[in-house]
Order: structure tokens, then sequence, then C-alpha cells
């Protein structure tokens, strides 16, 4: 580093501000030059097929979708990149405090779904509207990886050690379910198994997991809502009633099949266009696209999300600290996970549970967690090389 | 440390490898299951996607105006309002209905009715409701149309007759489409769409114009969401207006002589030229509203109309049969002049009766006409002259002199429901009554009686062709040009000529021009005083009823003294004006009394109307 003080002079004098919050061994000019650029490329590219997808399924127009998506996205997008050069360190040190401030948001919905009506799942702060479930996502994913990067080796191995995450998973997953909210309980769920995987948890305790999961599932059934048997029975058999439940995934893969290899071409999605297909600029846009572009559109969508996923595996491997490991780990499990529940929803392969595409989907608050999470799985990729010791303080 | 580091580095690259690589894995589940739907199962779910978004909907054409001969419209369009439901947007149809049938007088059997079409539809064309709402309900519908889902308020063509009884059967009406429509219409090879309320030609010109009125259905494919919203038309074939169709009827003539026609209780009357066919005026009274029978007739009003015992639903002009009564001398007479039978100027002795081998045939004048040649003959209509002609020319020169000039069978009016009548013969008897032809019958054919019938056009027809210098006119509506371009009706010429001596046809229209100009004629009472205006013409009075030889010996009752269903028809047939014949009239009188008293001044009034009119300038 002995070009710091030339590139330190320049930067420092105009980013003084900015630098003193962060870390002390990277300038903000180091950092902007760790940038990972190819995974902010996949992420743009990402949002903007998303942003055209949205303006062919309003019509060839920027209203009522695209518009107001490219703006979110560009202001998240700088967001970001401002999270990403935040130091690592600091997100240890706000792991706990930023889970416990989403569990009590989580219980405060709770609260108010009780007084207001339904299924209520945001905070409405005015300005901008919070959905906790969808935070809680990503703090969640930063507690596991703060309480399993405090865990000596040998540890991991007992079942004690194991108590505190698995009530630190089933606590937000238990109000989410609340709301009622299955599909993010899942999500969650299997989110935190990742990182339990990641940690080292033995092999024998996920299988004695799956079993009492398994063996829950006819008490779990009891307790779900008629809507989600519903739509858990319709998955099976989704022609038995054509107009009602089952329309949306029959409409969905109709529109899908329709679209063969090359697809219909842009705008010219018939059962896009023609609002057969609910949904179709939220949770089913990923059906706009394989109409519209085909199975060569929607293979290349996937491809990109695998790229992506391939820079969050990279950023795992190649971090130098357990909880930016295990944090990134998460993060692409994560990723991984709206994915795939959004593309085997709209596919028919798994029931609809109401997960977004990532990054392409129309909505705020779930390009929101995205792009948080982007930021910090950028984060962890700037600081790849910073040392931590179990108790949180730098040792490099 | 480090150590402990680099083994659980180690667990964690390995094991983050194997989540990787399960992520691969399930995209690769991902991808197949959309090389399965996109490309394997592609075809089937392309046909489901076109049969989701393309609605086709039929777009009814303007029906084409029926015009007089002087461009009057006679049948034209009116918007009405109507309800439709729309298949694909409707959930419970009779939840649905129910709710209807509070807002709207829907009866429970149109609902019941609904509902079946509603099943039995494979397509998904919307259903006729109601027709025809007023504006209080189009008000009250469109105030729930929220409730209403699956309703749609259209707003529709309807057929408007404004001469309403007075062309009534003439045009006939139209009225929704039935099984037999659909049948008839399979034979021709006609198809009907599937258009709501479908109205088509039931009677009169309105069915026999049908193909040249409806014009050609037109269509729009439409791009329809899930909810059956329409985002934008695809394709639209636009409709093609039905042709108008121009009659040579005239309607201030026809109403002249509905005028007339209205001072009897039951009757018919048919104007025509003598040279063209084309017809001025073809009225039958009393008649119906056809209005009425656009929205489909109440049931109350239509037990009125079946059960009233002038017939009003009857077309007289050309479905009533009558004898023809002293009508017919004038085919007796040209049948014994053709055949050279008869000497005009040689007399018969009239004494009330003609005696056949012992068995009597009274003239209608009691004590007799004394003795006369054929004009006094013809003009005091002396039944025992045209007994003893009838019997010199035969029943066979009868019957086919009579079917020359169009009796016996249809003349071939263009209107449906036209009947022929009957000219019987040896051929007929023994067919149908199993018996020889017997002289005395032919006796009571010479003067229109007995087993012969005829309706009014028929008589109009014979005597144009009597006047016309013997062809074979046929009588037609549609005027020649309107004709042209539908390639439908052309026949507009005079007919092939029928072989007619000259002088004998000048000798008959002498004679007829007798029975008005001479005093001892039975229309003189009933003449046109203008000399360039004068009638001839022929009346009859056609008995339905058998007077016995007891009733004849203490005198015949009186007809004013019968009752009505037993009094004698009227009939008057004749032409104008005397020296250049253009128009023919036929006036049949129901039970009307007699032909010189209750229809020839109808004749005359009709036919002075016609001159004045001047209606075949037109």
């Amino acid at each position: 580093m002995h070009n710091q003080g030339e590139m330190g002079f320049r930067g420092q004098a105009f980013f003084m501000p900015v630098l003193l919050i962060s870390a002390e061994h990277l300038t903000l000019a180091d950092k902007v030059r760790l940038v990972n650029w190819g995974l902010v490329v996949l992420i743009v590219a990402l949002g903007g097929i998303g942003i055209g997808l949205l303006y062919s399924a309003g019509g060839e127009s920027w209203r009522p979708w695209a518009g107001p998506q490219g703006v979110r996205f560009l202001v998240g997008l700088v967001g970001m990149l401002a999270l990403a050069l935040v130091d690592v360190r600091i997100w240890l040190r706000l792991a706990y405090p930023l889970y416990g401030v989403m569990m009590g948001m989580l219980v405060l919905v709770e609260v108010m779904g009780h007084i207001g009506m339904g299924a209520q799942r945001w905070i409405d702060l005015g300005v901008f509207v919070i959905q906790p479930s969808e935070l809680m996502k990503i703090t969640l994913v930063l507690a596991l990886a703060r309480y399993f990067h405090g865990l000596e080796d040998e540890e991991i191995g007992r079942l004690s050690r194991l108590v505190p995450p698995v009530l630190m998973v089933l606590a937000p997953v238990g109000l989410v379910l609340l709301q009622p909210n299955l599909g993010t309980s899942l999500l969650l769920i299997l989110t935190s198994a990742a990182l339990f995987w990641g940690a080292g948890v033995r092999v024998w305790v996920f299988l004695v997991a799956l079993g009492l999961g398994l063996v829950s599932l006819p008490v779990a059934w009891h307790h779900l809502h008629d809507y989600q048997k519903a739509r858990l029975m319709t998955f099976v058999n989704p022609e038995a009633d054509p107009l009602g439940a089952g329309y949306n995934i029959l409409q969905s893969k109709i529109a899908l099949g329709s679209g063969g290899l090359f697809g219909r071409g842009f705008g010219q999605g018939t059962q896009s266009q023609l609002q057969f297909l609910p949904e179709k600029h939220t949770d089913f846009i990923f059906v706009v696209l394989a109409e519209e572009w085909g199975l060569v559109g929607a293979v290349a969508l996937l491809l990109l999300y695998a790229g992506l996923l391939a820079y969050g595996f990279a950023i795992a491997l190649s971090c130098r600290n357990l909880f930016g490991r295990l944090a990134a780990l998460g993060l692409t499990a994560t990723f991984f996970l709206y994915v795939l529940a959004n593309v085997g929803m709209v596919s028919g392969l798994l029931p609809v549970v109401g997960i977004p595409l990532p990054l392409v989907s129309y909505g705020g608050t779930a390009m929101m967690t995205l792009l948080l999470g982007c930021g910090l799985l950028l984060g962890i990729s700037i600081h790849r090389d910073v040392r931590i010791s179990r108790t949180g303080i730098s040792t490099s | 440390m480090m150590a402990q580091d680099n083994s659980r580095a180690r667990l964690f690259t390995r094991r983050a490898l194997l989540l990787g690589g399960a992520q691969a894995g399930l995209l690769a589940v991902l991808v197949g299951r959309l090389y399965d739907l996109q490309i394997l199962k592609g075809d089937r779910y392309r046909t489901l996607a076109e049969e989701n978004r393309i609605s086709l909907r039929f777009l009814p054409p303007p029906r084409g105006q029926i015009l007089d001969r002087g461009n009057v419209p006679l049948a034209l369009n009116q918007q009405n309002y109507r309800l439709v439901l729309i298949p694909e947007r409707v959930d419970d149809a009779e939840v649905l209905l129910a709710k209807i049938q509070t807002l709207i007088p829907l009866t429970e059997g149109d609902a019941d009715k609904i509902v079946r079409d509603l099943k039995r539809r494979r397509n998904r064309q919307a259903i006729l409701v109601y027709d025809n709402l007023t504006w209080e309900q189009v008000a009250a519908l469109s105030l729930h149309m929220p409730e209403l889902g699956g309703m749609d308020i259209e707003v529709g063509e309807a057929r408007f007759y404004p001469y309403g009884a007075d062309m009534a059967h003439v045009l006939g009406h139209t009225g929704p489409l039935d099984s037999r429509d659909i049948d008839t219409a399979d034979k021709e090879g006609r198809a009907f769409p599937a258009i709501p309320g479908l109205r088509i030609g039931k009677n009169g010109l309105e069915k026999q114009y049908d193909s040249l009125l409806c014009g050609k259905v037109g269509n729009v494919q439409l791009e329809v969401n899930a909810h059956g919203r329409v985002i934008r038309e695809l394709a639209r074939q636009k409709p093609l207006a039905g042709h108008d169709v121009t009659l040579s009827l005239d309607i201030g003539l026809q109403q002249d002589v509905l005028q007339q026609l209205a001072k009897t209780e039951s009757s018919s009357a048919v104007v025509l030229d003598v040279h063209t066919g084309a017809v001025y005026a073809l009225a039958s009274h009393p008649g119906f509203d056809p209005n009425a029978f656009v929205y489909g007739i109440h049931q109350t009003e239509w037990d009125q109309l079946t059960g009233n015992p002038f017939a009003p639903l009857l077309n007289k002009a050309i479905g009533g049969l009558y004898a023809p009564g002293s009508t017919f001398k004038i085919v007796t007479t040209l049948a014994g002049l053709e055949a050279g039978l008869l000497d005009p100027q040689k007399t018969v002795f009239c004494p009330g009766y003609f005696d056949l081998g012992g068995h009597l045939f009274h003239c209608w004048k009691h004590g007799g006409h004394g003795t006369v040649n054929l004009r006094h003959a013809m003009a005091g209509s002396c039944d025992t002259y045209f007994y003893q002609l009838g019997q010199h020319v035969g029943i066979d020169r009868l019957q086919a002199m009579a079917q020359r000039l169009g009796l016996g069978s249809k003349v071939g009016i263009d209107l449906p429901h036209e009947r022929g009548g009957l000219m019987p013969g040896r051929a007929w008897k023994k067919a149908n009554r199993h018996h020889e032809w017997q002289l005395g019958e032919t006796l009571i054919t010479a003067i229109g009686q007995g087993y012969i019938t005829a309706t009014p056009l028929q008589l109009a027809i014979m005597m144009a062709r009597v006047v016309n210098g013997g062809h074979a006119v046929t009588p037609h509506l549609i005027r020649a040009e309107s004709s042209a371009h539908g390639a439908h009706e052309g026949e507009n010429s005079g007919g092939d000529s029928l072989g007619f001596d000259a002088d004998n046809l000048s000798l008959l229209q002498d004679a007829l021009a007798a029975v008005v100009t001479e005093p001892i004629g039975t229309a003189y009472g009933a003449r046109i005083l203008e000399d360039e205006l004068a009638m001839a013409g022929k009346t009859g009075t056609a008995q339905v009823r058998r007077i016995s030889t007891a009733e004849r010996a203490e005198g015949v009752i009186a007809n004013a003294d019968l009752a009505w269903k037993e009094r004698d028809h009227a009939l008057f047939v004749g032409y104008a004006p005397l020296t250049a014949p253009q128009y023919a009239v036929a006036v049949v009188v129901e039970h009307g009394g007699s032909g010189a008293h209750d229809a020839a001044p109808i004749a005359r009034d009709i036919l002075l109307a016609c001159q004045k009119r001047n209606v075949a300038g037109v």
C-alpha cells in the first residue's frame, strides 16, 4: 500500500467524514477499488430486466410499475453501494441489536394486526413502509452469523450450544407464522438451516430436525389457515378448481407454456398483457419473462441468478473471517431460496407462497431487503481480509 | 488456533461447495421444469392461451328498410335498449336473474329459458335477457349494475312499422329465431349467427325478402382479460347493412283502400297495374299491429287475435278463398268467345230460371231478365244466360280458361302463404270426390259457384289479364329497380301473351263497361261520373249457403235477416280508366251482402283514388 498516501490525500480531503465511521486500514478509495464490480453488474442486469418486464407488463408503459421500480432500484443501488463500504465489524457489533429491533417490530405488527384488520405485515412510517418480516431475513442471518462466529470449534458439537440459535430462529418464525405468512416462515427456517450447515453443525442434527419436522406435519396442517390449506390442495391438484384457487397456477402455466423456446417477443405476451395472469407485476413476473422471451429468456435469467449465487459462494469462501463467511452463505442461501420458491411456484412445482422474484418483482420492501443483502455481501467482499476475533475485535 | 481455523475453514469450504452443488442441482430442476412446460407441452399451452384471450362477438347488421314506391319508409329500425348476459362473466345465473326480476318484469318462464340457454350454449355469445327496456328500466338497471356482474345493457336496433296495422299483412314482421326457422334455414343452406336477440322476418315481405334485408353479419375479435373485460379489438369485420327494398305499393293508396274497407266488418282488396302486375295496394281488414309482434306478443293479445271471427291475422287478399260468383262470368264469356261458341248478339230468354232436364237452376233475379244478349246479360248479371253459355262451352274449356286467367293455382306474388284456390274439373272431381263430373256442376261453375274458389288477388289478376291485351301478368310487390340489385324477383314484364283474339277482348270489355254504364247494370249506382276516370267491372255475390227449394218457394231470406256468417260474400272486380285500362281492382267483402251495393262502391272509390293520385305515374 505504498500509494496509500497519495490516494488518501485526494480521497481524504473530500470524503473525510465518511471515512471516520469506517475501519482503520482501508481508505474509501481502496474500498471502492475492492468493490466486486462483477457482482454489481449482475445486480444491475437483474434489476434492469425487472424494469423492462414491468414496462412490458404495464402495457409498454413506465406507468404504473416500471417507472417507480426504476427509481426505487436506483435509490436502492446507491444505498447498496453505501452499505458495502460499511466495515463488516460494525455489522458484527450491530447484529444482535438489529435482531432485537426487528423482533420488536414483528411483535408490534402482530399487535397492530390484531387491532386493525386482517393480516397486516408492515409498519407505515409515513415516509416509507417497513415490512419487518422481510428485514428479519437479513437480521436473522447477521445474528446467527454473529452467534456462530463467537463459538469455539468444539462447542458446535454440543447440543446445548444450539439452543440459543434455534430459539433465535423460532422466535421470528413463530411471529411470522402468526401473521400469517407461511412462505416467509419457511424461508427463515431454510436460510437458518443453511447457516447452521455452514457453521458446521453435525449432520445427524439435521436428520433429527427433519424427522421431527415430518412428524409434526399433521399438527402443522391442523393449524393452517383455510386459505393456506386451499393453496396447498390447489398445488396438489390445480385443475380441480380452474376458476377458483387453482386459477393462478393454471393461468401461470398456460402463460409459461405458451412462451415456447423463443417467446412471443417484448410486449407480445398475450397472457401477461391481457390480465389473465394475476399478480403479473409482483410474484408472477417470471411468467411475463417466460412468455415473452421463452425458454431462452427464462434460462438466461436463471443463469444470471446462478452467476450471482456463484459470486456469493466465492465471497463466502474467500472471506477470512467466520462472521463474513457465514453471513455471505446465509445471504446467498436467502437469495437462492427466493429464486427457487418463486420460479418453482409459477411453474407449478411448489405451492403458491407469495414470494417475489429477487430484484425483478415489483415492490419496495423486497427490493430494499435484497439490495441491503447485496450491500452486505459486497461489504463482506470488500472486507474479506479483515480478521475478527471471537469476541468481535479486529485482529489484523 | 490457526490449525483449528484451518480445519474449520476446510469444513466450511466442503459444506459450502455441497450447498452450492445442491443449489445448482435445484436450479437445473427448474430449468427442466421450464423445458417441460415450454417445449414439450408448449403447443398445448399455446392453444389454451389462444382460447384464453380471443372473444368473438357478432355485430348484427342494420336491417334494410322497406320503402313504398315514393320512398316512404314502411319498415325501419329504431334504437332500443336491451339487457344481455355475458356467460363467461356469470357465476350463478339463477341468483343473478332473481335479482334482475326485482327490477324488470321478467317472468319465471323467461328466466328458466335463459338458464337453459346458458347451459346449452357452447360458444360464449351473450344471451338476450330482456328486450326493449324502457327508460325507467334502463335507469333502474344502471343503478344496480355494480351488483349485476355479467349483465350488460346493449343498444340495439329494433324493427318499427310506422303504419302499424295498415301494412301488417304485407310487411309481416320480424321476430326471434325459433327452431323451425333454423330447420328451414338448414335446408336452404343458410345459417343464422348466434346473435342475442337476432330477429328474422317471420311473415310477409320481411320473410319473403329476409335474405335481402338482413345483410351480412359482421364480427369483432376482441382481446379480453381474465375478467372478460375488453382490452382491445384484434380484428373487425364490419357488418354489411341489408338492402333496402322498395315496393311498388303506394302507402297513400293503401291507406285510402283501408279507409274504404274499414266500412266493412271483414274484407280485402287488391289494386295492381294491369300491364306490369305491380301491386299498388294490398289490404286486408281488420288488421293487427305488427309492432306488437316484434317483442313477442302477449298471450291475451294473441288470444284476442286468434279468437276474432274476422280473422285479423289472415291476409285475406292472398289467403282468403271465396267463390268468385258472378265475377267468374268474365271467364265463361271469354271461354265462349274464344271457342267460337258465343255470338254476342244472340239473345237468350231468362224467365228467372234455367231448366236442365226438369232440374231448375235459378237466376238471382226473381222473375228473370227477359230477353238478353251478352252485353245485357253481363250488365244485369243474368245467371240464366251464363248457365246456357256454360252448358255450351263445357267444363273443360271453362277450367282451361280459368287457369289461363290465373285461377286455380297460385299466381305467384312475392309473399308467403299465398293460396291457390280451386278451379274444379273432371279430373279433380274424379280424384277428390270419386264421382263423374255432372252437367249441373258445369252450370253453377259457369256463374262462379260450387266448388270453385279464388283469392281476391287471383280475381284482380284475372281482371288485369283480360284488359291488358291478354298478357299473363303476375303480381309483385317489390319494385323493379329494387329487385334488380337484389337479383331476386327480376320478373316485371307484362308476361307472355295468352293468345286471345283482340276482338273477343273488346267484346268482353264492352260487356264489362255495360255493367257500370247501362242503367240496367248491376254497378250502375257505383259508376264514376268523370268520363276520363270511368271504370268497368263485374259484380259478384257469392252464396255461402244452400238455398232450399222450400225457402225459394216462400221467398229467399234477405241477407240482412241472416246471421253474419250466412250472408253472401260481396265481390267486385274492375278496372279503370275505361278507355286505356291501367288499374285492376278486386274487392271482396266477406258476408257483405251484394256485390252491387257493398263491394262496387268500395271498388269505385279505390279506382278513383288510384287515378287521382296517379299512382302508376309516381
